[in-house]
C-alpha cells in the first residue's frame, strides 16, 4: 500500500429537506444553530460516523478495511488483536497499559493498527485505553459544516396510535394516544471543508485506494444514512483541489474562497427551500500553479 | 536572539483547552504559546530546532460559544484486560460505543484572529549542516506558499487555522479598537510542556496590553505545575 502523495482540499456542500441534519444535545436534539447567526451546523464527528459506516457497508470487513469505531464495536478488543498477532507478551508489570518500551515494537502494534482499521489509517485514533497501541494522527482534517444561509427549525407535533404502559392506558380511559416531537429543518444547504496531508498519510499507509474510498463514501454516505429523523440528506457538491507538491501549492483559504456559492433566488441571509435557490461556482481561471480542481459531483 | 518571524493566523472557532477543564473542555481567552508552537512545526520543524515565541498579537475581541457533542468515554482497566488475557477469554471485555458515550460541552472562542511573533534556537540535535538561516528560508518558504506538513489547527484538529507569513516590510494587522488603551490580566496561563522533564507543564502570567501578549522564554527551571 503506497501513501498518497499530494496534499488535497476539498469543498463539500450537502443538504437537508424536511429533516434534522445533527441533533444538539444541549438544546433537546434541536438541530444545531450557530447562536449569534443563526446558521445551521454539523459538527465534523458527525460526518465522521457517516464515513465510517458506509465504509463498513462497503467493505463489509474485508481485510484491511475494519472500521475500529464501530457502533457496539469493542475497542480493547481490537488492540488486543494487535497485541495477540504480532505476539508480544504482557508487561509482567504493566500488563498491557503502556507502550511497549521498545520504540520498535510500540511502532509495529501502531502499524498493525492503521493496516488494518480503515479509520485510524484515514482519522487517526488514540489508543491509551487499557490496552495501549499508542496515538496516530491521521491524515484527515474535517472541520465543522455551516449552512450558507441562516435556518429555521420547525417543531413538528406527531401523534402515536399507542401507549408504553398499561397505566397510560388506563389514564387515558383506553383513547390510547401519545404525543411526540420532531424537530426539522425546512431546508438548509451545508458546506464543509477538509484537509488531507500526505505527509501523515505517510504515517499510517493512507493510500490511494483508500482516498477513492474516501471520495465514494463522501458521494454516497447519505443514501445509507436515512431515518425517520433525516428527512431527505443528499451530497450535492465535492470540489477537490489537488496539489502536486506532498506540502502544497498554495494556501488552503485562498483554494476555498474560489468556491462561491451565491443565492439566485430569494434574498441572501434569508433561508432557502431548495438547491435550485443557489448557484455554486468553482473559479478555475488561473489557478495557483501546481494545482489542480476537480469537480466529483 | 535570532532573526524571528511573524505569522498571521486566523479561524472560525478556536479551543485552547484550560488544563483544570478538560472533561467539559473550557478553552483560554487567547491561544496558548504552546499552541502557536503547534501551528509553526505544523508548517515546518526538524529535531534541530526548538521554536520560541516570543509574543502574541490578539487582534479580535475575545467571544464564547457553547457547543455539546457525543464522544467515547471511558477507560477500560489493565488488571482486568490482563486477567481477562490470561483466561483467554474476551467476555467481560466489553466496551460498546454506543454505551461508552459521553455528551461532553465545549466552550469554545469564535473568530478568532493572531499574529505569532516567533524565532528558534538550534538544539543539541542540529547537526554540521543546520543552520539558523537554512531553517528560517525553509519556513518563510513554505508558509508564503501555503505549504505545511499537516494543516495546522486552532487547538484541536477540528478547527483548522488559516495562515499567512507577515513579510520583515508589512505592516502589522490592525487590532481592534476593543482591545486597545488597556491591559487585561488574563491570569495563570499553560506556557508549554517540558517534554525533556517527564510533561512538566510551566505557566506563566500572561499580560494583554493593547491585545499584545509578552510570552518570557521557557524557562525549564520556571513555574511548574
Amino acid at each position: 500500500m503506497n501513501a498518497i502523495t499530494n496534499r488535497y482540499e476539498f469543498v463539500y456542500l450537502f443538504d437537508v429537506s424536511n429533516g434534522n441534519p445533527n441533533g444538539d444535545p444541549d438544546a433537546g436534539n434541536m438541530p444545531r444553530l450557530d447562536p449569534e447567526t443563526n446558521q445551521g451546523l454539523v459538527t465534523d464527528v458527525c460526518l465522521k460516523r457517516k464515513i465510517r459506516n458506509y465504509v463498513t457497508l462497503e467493505k463489509e470487513g474485508s481485510q484491511g478495511y475494519a472500521i475500529y469505531m464501530q457502533e457496539r464495536a469493542i475497542l480493547n478488543n481490537q488492540h488486543e488483536l494487535a497485541w495477540k498477532a504480532l505476539d508480544i507478551p504482557a508487561d509482567a508489570k504493566d500488563g498491557y497499559k503502556k507502550l511497549p518500551k521498545d520504540a520498535a515494537k510500540a511502532k509495529e502494534l501502531t502499524d498493525w493498527m492503521c493496516m488494518n482499521f480503515f479509520d485510524v489509517r484515514s482519522f487517526g485514533a488514540v489508543m491509551s485505553t487499557g490496552v495501549n497501541c499508542g496515538q496516530v494522527r491521521g491524515p484527515i482534517q474535517v472541520a465543522f459544516a455551516t449552512s450558507i444561509d441562516p435556518v429555521v427549525p420547525m417543531e413538528i407535533s406527531i401523534t402515536r396510535m399507542a401507549v408504553t404502559t398499561e397505566k397510560e392506558a388506563e389514564d387515558q380511559s383506553g383513547a390510547n394516544r401519545t404525543m411526540g416531537r420532531k424537530h426539522i429543518i425546512p431546508y438548509g444547504l451545508y458546506r464543509v471543508h477538509g484537509f488531507i496531508s500526505a505527509k501523515l498519510a505517510e504515517r499510517t499507509g493512507f493510500s490511494e485506494a483508500d482516498l477513492e474510498l474516501l471520495w465514494r463514501s463522501l458521494i454516497n454516505m447519505f443514501e445509507h444514512d436515512r431515518a425517520a429523523a433525516r428527512g431527505e440528506m443528499s451530497a450535492r457538491k465535492l470540489i477537490v483541489f489537488k496539489h502536486e507538491h506532498a506540502m502544497g501549492n498554495a494556501p488552503a483559504h485562498v483554494l476555498f474562497d474560489r468556491v462561491k456559492v451565491s443565492r439566485v433566488q430569494g434574498e441572501a441571509d434569508t433561508p432557502a427551500r431548495s438547491f435550485a435557490d443557489y448557484q455554486v461556482t468553482v473559479d478555475a481561471e488561473a489557478l495557483p500553479p501546481g494545482v489542480s480542481v476537480n469537480s466529483l459531483i | 536572539m535570532t532573526y524571528g518571524i511573524r505569522l498571521l493566523v486566523w479561524g472560525e472557532r478556536a479551543c485552547f483547552t484550560r488544563p483544570e477543564m478538560k472533561v467539559e473542555r473550557v478553552s483560554y481567552d487567547v491561544i496558548t504559546p504552546s499552541a502557536a508552537r503547534g501551528i509553526l512545526e505544523a508548517i515546518h520543524w526538524k529535531p534541530a530546532i526548538r521554536w520560541e515565541i516570543d509574543r502574541i498579537q490578539v487582534l479580535k475581541p475575545v467571544r464564547f460559544e457553547s457547543l455539546r457533542r457525543n464522544e467515547v468515554g471511558g477507560k477500560l482497566s489493565a488488571a482486568s484486560v490482563g486477567k481477562a488475557i490470561k483466561a483467554g477469554r474476551t467476555d467481560g471485555l466489553l466496551t460498546f460505543v454506543d454505551e461508552d458515550r459521553q455528551q461532553r460541552a465545549a466552550t469554545i472562542l469564535r473568530d478568532v484572529s493572531y499574529v505569532i511573533e516567533a524565532h528558534f534556537e538550534l538544539t543539541a540535535r542540529a547537526e554540521a549542516g543546520d543552520s539558523v538561516g537554512k531553517h528560517l528560508d525553509i519556513f518563510n518558504r513554505r508558509a508564503r506558499k501555503g505549504q505545511c506538513f499537516h494543516s495546522p489547527c486552532m487547538g484541536v484538529r477540528e478547527f483548522a487555522a488559516n495562515f499567512q507569513l507577515l513579510e520583515a516590510n508589512d505592516a502589522a494587522p490592525v487590532v481592534d479598537p476593543a482591545l486597545l488603551g488597556k491591559t487585561i490580566d488574563l491570569g495563570w496561563m499553560l506556557h508549554d510542556i517540558d517534554f525533556a522533564d517527564g510533561m512538566t507543564p510551566h505557566f506563566f502570567r500572561a499580560q494583554m496590553t493593547d491585545g499584545m501578549i509578552a510570552v518570557p522564554g521557557f524557562d525549564p527551571r520556571g513555574v511548574k505545575s
